[in-house]
């Protein structure tokens, strides 16, 4: 029974971890907020001044914001877009009854564990080298020229590595909502004359969107910031071919010092999160009140 | 038309025999029932029936053709399951239209069928609703309506009631009673209620362990149970069974008498004993009476009986009603009832 009285109660509990969260978050984003408006360069300690919107027109105009924005949209875009399919595809195989399914269940989720910056180093060092990589290997032995991904392809490189990453998440999240699909469902479709085609456009598809709208909310979050990877196999380049918005912003305040300049890209930043994470309710949010 | 014919089919779970070989026919029109105790291989028969497991071994014939190796589409089985298996995320509209689609019919044709259906299943209001806004009921006429748009040989219905409070349940029997006698179309229906088997049935087959123990109409398993087993699960409450020296008057292992066919009398009578528990249902009252000769007796009383725990009352057995069984259980040739 949830009386005024008991409700009153239960917000005066509650006050303590709301206004403690509300100041672990508002507190570092007023300061950014604050320093954004600042002359404020490590170089020049001391020198800080008020100098109103200037770090925003410097970000805005700068040429590296908008192919970081670019970036930013493609790797968030490919890498949803590979772990979606990928782990759809995965799911459906993982869900099939073969020997030595637990093994191999566990084998898919692997990679999520393994760290960042180490899976981006063994990709760079021991696949991706085109002296030394696997896939150079491969391509000479199959009489190819052998490709220097992180020079020619940096961004789709990239896009791969982490796509390896965050591909267990998405077909274990999948997998789990495929498990949940109900047997008789399958079997109704199937009497109903429907075939395999028919049966995955029209029963399991419609099944998993809600699967699908969680993978798509929670990787975007991650993918929007996706640092590691960046630093440790291109640092960015070549040019900025592979900047994005997060690795832009380190960039500015911790290369060149510039920490006004940083907190504003970094507000830049969090507002396009925003407007990203606007439009993906738009366009989801019906998936989840089905 | 809707003519099944099964022969030896067998089906084994890895080492488990769930079917032993088993030969039955229904024929086109009919009403069978599949009745037996949980767990006895009844959804396992029907879903081999409906192409969704495969026989281990025999074959199985639909309308005269060889089935046996048919995908569950080629079959043009429908079935309801019992979970009704509707597909939430479509409009009851999409859910019944849905086979329809697949069968590539065109949008007018199927337009039609699907009102036609919904007219005939009271489901006219609520076609644009989805399943999850639906009553038990209702998403159980829904999943029929789906089964009945397609117009197929057979209808497979595997416990369709067991979901649905008791009042439905028989407003559904009747239901689904009445559209066999409106579509006159084959209907195998499984269940473990043998309240539902009784009046549905036009030819019930019991299962045990996979077996068939009888077939026959409602009437036959009732008056002549063909073996223990039948006899027990048949009837309710169900028929008591007596074994030793009073059997044995009967020049039988054991002998059985139903409820209804036990005369309570307080003064005298056959076989004497206290009445332990009453239960009053308004039309009838059924007595459980403690004998010291053959054990607990349940007779079926009139509604009004003045009888209660501790009385002392006789019951006897109506003449001609007494089942008499072999060491086996298999029944043994009616035996009039010593006078
Ligand atoms: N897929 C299966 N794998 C193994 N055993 C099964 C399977 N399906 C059913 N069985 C077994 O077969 C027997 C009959 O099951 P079922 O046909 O569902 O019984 P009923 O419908 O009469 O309650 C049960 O003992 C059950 O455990
Ligand atoms: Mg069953």
């Amino acid at each position: 029974m949830a009386t005024a009285h008991s409700r009153a109660a239960a917000r005066l509990t509650m006050a303590p971890a709301v206004v403690l969260l509300l100041g672990w978050m508002l507190i570092p984003l007023a300061m950014t907020l604050y320093f954004s408006f600042l002359r404020y360069n490590l170089l020049m300690p001391g020198s800080e001044e008020w100098i109103g919107t200037l770090n925003y027109e410097y970000f805005l105009t700068d040429p590296a914001f908008f192919a970081a924005l670019g970036n930013t949209l493609a790797l968030v875009g490919g890498v949803l877009a590979l772990t979606l399919c990928g782990g759809i595809l995965l799911a459906l195989l993982l869900d099939q009854p073969f020997w030595g399914r637990g093994i191999v269940r566990l084998l898919v989720i692997a990679p999520f564990f393994v760290m960042p910056t180490v899976s981006a180093l063994v990709w760079k060092n021991m696949l991706m080298n085109p002296v030394n990589g696997l896939f150079a290997s491969l391509a000479r032995a199959l009489g190819l020229q052998p490709i220097d991904f992180l020079g020619e392809v940096p961004l789709s490189s990239i896009v791969m590595i982490v796509t390896w990453q965050w591909l267990p998440f998405a077909t274990l999240i999948l997998l789990t909502a495929l498990q949940s699909l109900d047997r008789e469902r399958l079997e109704a479709a199937e009497m109903d004359g429907a075939g395999a085609l028919d049966r995955f456009i029209h029963i399991i598809l419609p099944h998993l969107a809600r699967a699908i709208t969680v993978v798509t909310l929670i990787q975007t979050i991650f993918l929007l910031s996706v640092f590691a990877e960046i630093l440790v196999t291109t640092n960015g380049g070549p040019g900025t071919a592979t900047t994005n918005i997060t690795y832009l912003v380190y960039a500015l305040s911790l290369l060149q010092f510039d920490v006004g300049g940083g907190s504003a890209g970094g507000i830049v930043a969090v507002v396009l999160a925003n407007i990203v994470a606007v439009f993906l309710m738009r366009m989801i949010g019906r998936n989840l009140d089905l | 038309m809707g003519e099944i014919v099964l022969k030896q089919i067998t089906k084994s779970f890895g080492d488990v025999s769930v079917i032993p070989p088993l030969d039955l026919t229904i024929a086109d029109g009919e009403f069978v029932v599949f009745v037996g105790p949980s767990g006895c291989g009844k959804s396992t028969l029907l879903r081999l029936i409906a192409g969704l497991e495969d026989v281990s071994s025999g074959t199985i014939s639909i309308d005269g053709k060889d089935a046996t190796r048919l995908p569950p589409a080629g079959r043009g089985l429908a079935m309801v399951f019992q979970s009704y298996a509707l597909y939430p995320h479509m409009t009851v509209r999409n859910n019944i239209a849905f086979p329809l689609k697949m069968a590539r019919l065109d949008k007018a044709a199927i337009d039609r069928k699907v009102e036609a259906a919904a007219a005939v299943l009271n489901l006219t209001g609520y076609l644009d609703r989805r399943p999850g806004q639906l009553s038990g009921g209702q998403r159980q006429r829904v999943a029929i309506g789906r089964a009945i748009v397609r117009e197929p040989t057979a209808f497979l219905f595997d416990e369709p009631l067991s979901n649905l409070d008791a009042a439905l349940r028989v407003n559904m029997r009747l239901e689904i009673s009445e559209l066999h006698r409106s579509l006159a179309t084959t209907m195998i229906y499984v269940t473990h209620d043998q309240v539902e088997a009784m009046t549905m049935a036009d030819k019930i087959v019991v299962l045990n362990a996979g077996r068939i123990e009888q077939v026959g109409s409602p009437i036959e398993l009732y008056s002549r149970p063909c073996n223990r087993f039948v006899a027990g699960f048949i009837g309710s409450p169900r028929m008591n069974f007596i074994e030793g020296g009073e059997a044995a008057a009967e020049g039988a292992h054991a002998i059985g008498i139903r409820p209804e066919h036990l005369a309570l009398s307080t003064e005298s009578g056959r076989w004497s004993g206290t009445v332990s528990v009453s239960e009053h249902l308004g039309s009838d009252t059924f007595v459980y009476v403690q004998s010291p000769e053959v054990g607990t007796l349940v007779a079926r009383a009139g509604g009004e009986v003045p009888v209660r725990h501790g009385d002392r009352v006789w019951l006897t057995p109506q003449a001609g009603k007494l089942h008499r069984f072999d060491p086996q259980g298999r029944a043994m040739s009616r035996e009039k009832v010593l006078s």
